[in-house]
């Protein structure tokens, strides 16, 4: 389904962002592997889509930072000769309630959440408006729609991915480029494995599906949305989250 | 400055799809040769390619004509 196509996925050494990775593989594809700092981990992500008989480079960038980005996407480039996938999924969370939340916490899930996927988008265009055909996918949050009181920083940030993909998508339509995102609800991960039980429990009771979702229920939309198949869609949000929002 | 031209022409063909006649010094991307500003931007994107130079955004901003694309490039290989 994806036979040769470079994709690359930010914060792909754990999480959804793993799971991404070898689902894409899975289909075809080879991947880079961006991490921020958890490099054992990311080159496990490596080894693991190797195994699967794909070709995969993993590339330390803070995608908060243009120059990184720069050169993670010079250096994929370098070694596949294009890009034909970008998943933007690297995300940060510094939970904190409006009224504590510092400064600092809202400025470092702002950058990597938000700017970061602009980077990547920015820096992913000129390769995919030279080839003429592209597919982004930005993963956003069930809570950039819904609110969530102690994460005013993730939410806005996750929002402001909604709004950055309907634009990215109007703009590159015309050169064959497809700008989507996934909003995933709460997901099984480490990012969600520090909450308290109890927490955990209020969740799922807000879940009409009634269970957190795996991170290979966002791998599969990922797929759908790198296809062919979704062809004929762009600047759309779709919602993985067992039903919260509708 | 002639083989500048040339080769910043056939750019423009290619890229453009306009009548070669049309490509002349005064003429402007945008109301003479019908570009919009994402055909301006690869343009530029194909311009630093060819002639292996880098054209910074403020820079990029400032060029409206085929004219100031060659003198451009002229002033800067």
């Amino acid at each position: 389904m994806l036979t040769g196509k470079t994709t690359l996925v930010t914060g792909a050494s754990r999480g959804i962002g793993r799971a991404i990775a070898l689902k894409l593989a899975q289909a075809g594809a080879n991947i880079v592997v961006n991490y921020a700092g958890s490099e054992a981990a990311a080159s496990e992500t490596v080894e693991q889509v190797k195994a699967l008989g794909r070709e995969a480079i993993m590339v330390r960038a803070n995608v908060s930072d243009s120059e990184d980005v720069n050169e993670m996407f010079k250096t994929a480039l370098e070694h596949f000769g294009n890009i034909d996938i970008l998943v933007n999924n690297a995300g940060i969370t510094r939970d904190n309630l409006l009224m504590r939340m510092k400064e600092e916490e809202w400025d470092a899930v702002i950058d990597t959440n938000l700017k970061g996927v602009f980077n990547c988008v920015k820096a992913a265009t000129r390769p995919m408006m030279k080839q003429r055909s592209g597919k982004i996918i930005n993963i956003t949050s069930v809570v950039g729609v819904l609110g969530n009181a102690g994460q005013a920083n993730y939410v806005a940030a996750k929002a402001g991915v909604i709004g950055l993909t309907k634009t990215a998508a109007r703009e590159l339509a015309t050169r064959g480029i497809t700008v989507n995102a996934v909003a995933p609800g709460f997901i099984d991960t480490e990012m969600t494995a520090v909450l308290p039980e109890d927490v955990k429990a209020n969740l799922v009771g807000q879940i009409p599906l009634g269970r957190l979702g795996q991170t290979d229920d966002i791998a599969s939309v990922v797929l759908f949305l790198a296809s062919d198949s979704a062809n004929y869609m762009t600047g759309q949000t779709l919602h993985v989250d067992g039903g919260m929002y509708m | 400055m002639a083989d500048t031209l040339e080769r910043v022409k056939k750019i423009i063909v290619d890229r453009l799809g306009v009548d070669e006649s049309k490509i002349v010094l005064e003429a402007s991307f945008k109301e003479d040769l019908g570009a919009d500003s994402l055909d301006v931007v690869e343009l530029v994107m194909e311009l630093e390619d060819e002639f292996d130079l880098e054209i910074s955004d403020e820079d990029a901003e400032k060029i409206t004509t085929v004219g100031e694309v060659v003198k451009y490039i002229e002033s800067h290989k």
